[in-house]
């Protein structure tokens, strides 16, 4: 009998072609790498000078969405409106991947949108797959058993030219979460709740796998959104097992298995769970009846509190004053005392259909209110057309909010989409760093329900007191 | 990549805990499509204020910061994004390690394959090390330690492989190609395809 193994151990344990020692690390092969036009220019030059080809490219899912308009795009004229320097990556990319046969969901594409995105929305991510992005929220295809995480660019050159990394093995970290989720909390808020429990660097060196009847009960969006923000907890992967919640997700997509190879893969798919008894290097368990609608108060997505609950006093801490002082809050009130200026519904964490739908839901037949810019944009083309057959495009226009084409947006605001200097922005994106949604913007880190809460408010709000 | 095997200097100060990738290299110039000449935009929003003007209470405006190779960083250093322009900003900057309590893992694996030192040290030499802020430090690579300018010298850990390739200047592609074989044969005997 082999001993109990956790998830990870399992997609790790398959995937080593070479094992590692302490000399050297494993040879870990990579079975998806999603690739953008940001953090792949650098590679391709890197293997152009070697000449070396893509190995794999029909492993490789090329798309182009951080620097991308969210304006319409019928010609490479409309790219002016992102600057010159983005205009110059998206052709780049184009031209790179012409040169080395790699199909790219581009401009043309209904199936191009978010790296992270996408590759569930066409079936590529599957459970048991090793997945590679040269970004840090690929831990977000962890939702579906995966082993998933973000690469720097230098590795990018490495998987593109070997389908290969030089990893060590992490630890494992299990995040259990019990109970019931009350009404009106969402992922985002549990991700939020997670990572101001353990710290923004409290996963550090470990693949964190979601476990308990918290988990188990959420749909495969909100498993993706939790999942995203591991990265914020200082982990380079977050993992769910898959279950029947996942495969019914996963069935007729276009990247789907088909037919019998359907249901050879469920079956396989069926073993990948951390078996009982395996053990975790660490492990935390939290309550989630007792959580709460989240917001952040200060720099980081660790300095995060309950809506209602009044910013803590971090004392002469250089780091928290600093924070603080830049976001020009004090300790003692809550967050739902400050006005707002932008609110972002979007991003990799929080742009699909149902993050939508819920911020439809609070929106319809009410005004976002006066002063306030909002801006929805949908993750991908598949996710707007999804959105406006069911009408929520004409939800947001009613209530005076921006709706756009996918992308990434103001979560990292390089494409022109971008809150002013001293802006309070709620936004449901994954990252409130200093400069995070442009120079001197402040960004407050909520859920879909909140965010659109807040838009009709005019200040940080609780979602569960509109009335 | 060039061999790295000692670093001797002055040490500037970010005291700052959790200083992410976005401070280190800020998203609106991720629109490059080199990595060279990068050091320029390094903590842009930091250095410098809304009207370009150079922070002067920033500490690596200051005169003794100017020509440091090495900085000592709040706990947390590079956390967030996996943008590997931070490392290519540091280094082109003239940076050559960082040390702090701790160090994020994807901007960690990221330094070491551009040459960038990251050097994980205890609570108590790094309290030092604030402390004494342009104090001149000795690292060697290949013994994994730091010497202090008293006399102390503190191990730090370093994956023995990367140091490896470190020391010797080695491009871990080409080692990796090495593995072409393994790999085919992995490819084939595998049950299922991705």
């Amino acid at each position: 009998m082999t001993a109990a193994s956790t998830l990870f151990e399992k997609i790790w344990s398959e995937h080593v072609v070479a094992k590692e020692s302490a000399d050297t690390p494993a040879v870990l092969y990579i079975d998806l790498h999603i690739i953008h036009e940001v953090t792949t220019p650098q590679a391709f030059s890197l293997l152009r000078a070697k000449g070396l080809p893509v190995r794999r490219p029909n492993l490789t899912l090329s798309t182009m969405d951080h620097s991308t308009p969210t304006m319409p795009v019928s010609s490479f004229k409309d790219l002016a409106i992102v600057g010159e320097g983005a205009a110059r990556q998206i052709q780049q990319m184009e031209q790179n991947c012409r040169e080395f046969g790699l199909e790219l969901l581009g401009f043309g594409s209904e199936y191009r949108g978010i790296v992270h995105v996408i590759g569930p929305e066409l079936g590529a991510t599957q459970p048991g797959k090793t997945i590679v992005c040269g970004d840090s929220h690929s831990s977000t295809h962890g939702a579906f058993g995966a082993l998933a995480f973000g690469i720097g660019t230098t590795e990018v050159g490495h998987v593109l030219a070997t389908q290969c990394l030089l990893q060590r093995k992490p630890k494992t970290l299990a995040v259990n979460i019990d109970g019931q989720v009350p009404e009106g909390v969402s992922a985002k808020d549990i991700i939020l709740t997670i990572i101001g429990e353990i710290g923004i660097d409290g996963g550090a060196g470990h693949v964190i796998e979601y476990r308990g009847d918290a988990v188990r009960a959420l749909d495969m969006e909100q498993r993706m959104t939790v999942c995203n923000m591991s990265i914020e907890g200082g982990a380079r992967a977050g993992m769910i097992a898959p279950d029947e919640t996942t495969f019914e997700y996963l069935h007729g997509r276009p990247r789907s298995p088909q037919g019998t190879d359907w249901d050879a893969a469920v079956k396989r798919w069926r073993a990948l769970r951390s078996d009982d008894g395996a053990t975790f290097d660490k492990s935390v368990t939290l309550n989630a009846s007792a959580m709460q609608p989240m917001v952040t108060f200060g720099t980081n997505p660790g300095m995060v509190i309950g809506i209602n609950d009044p910013v803590p006093d971090g004392g002469d801490e250089p780091s928290f004053r600093k924070a603080l002082d830049y976001m020009q809050i004090s300790p003692g009130k809550p967050m739902t005392e400050y006005a707002v200026d932008i609110v972002f519904v979007g991003s990799c964490t929080n742009g699909r259909l149902s993050d939508l739908e819920q911020a439809a839901a609070i929106l319809e037949g009410r005004k976002v209110a006066d002063g306030v810019r909002m801006l929805v944009v949908p993750g991908s083309q598949q996710v707007k057309k999804a959105a406006e057959a069911k009408g929520l495009d004409r939800i947001f226009a009613a209530a005076g909010a921006e709706w756009r084409e996918a992308g990434c947006s103001m979560c990292i605001a390089m494409n022109g989409d971008i809150a002013q200097p001293g802006q309070l922005s709620v936004s449901t994106s994954n990252r409130n760093f200093e400069g995070r949604q442009g120079t001197g913007a402040r960004t407050v880190l909520a859920s879909p329900a909140t965010a659109a809460a807040s838009a009709i408010r005019g200040r940080v709000a609780d979602p569960r007191r509109i009335d | 990549m060039r061999p790295v095997t000692q670093i001797k200097s002055h040490t500037a100060i970010l005291a700052t805990k959790d200083i992410d990738t976005d401070q280190i290299f800020p998203a609106r110039f991720l629109t490059t499509t080199t990595r060279d000449g990068l050091g320029k935009h390094l903590f842009a929003d930091l250095r410098y204020g809304l009207d370009g003007s150079k922070r002067p209470e920033f500490p690596l405006n200051t005169a003794a910061a100017q020509g440091c190779e090495i900085l000592v960083g709040g706990n947390n250093f590079g956390c967030g994004s996996s943008r590997e322009h931070a490392p290519w900003a540091l280094l082109d900057y003239g940076f050559k390690a960082i040390i702090s309590t701790g160090i994020a893992d994807i901007f960690r694996d990221n330094s070491l394959k551009n040459g960038l030192l990251p050097v994980v040290v205890d609570a108590g030499t790094h309290r030092w090390l604030l402390d004494n802020p342009g104090a001149e430090v000795c690292i060697d690579v290949r013994a994994s330690t730091l010497a202090l300018p008293d006399g102390r010298v503190v191990d730090f850990p370093i994956d023995r492989f990367a140091r490896h390739c470190l020391v010797e200047g080695i491009d871990q592609m080409g080692y990796i190609q090495q593995y072409a074989k393994a790999v085919r044969s992995f490819e084939q005997k595998r049950l299922w395809t991705p």
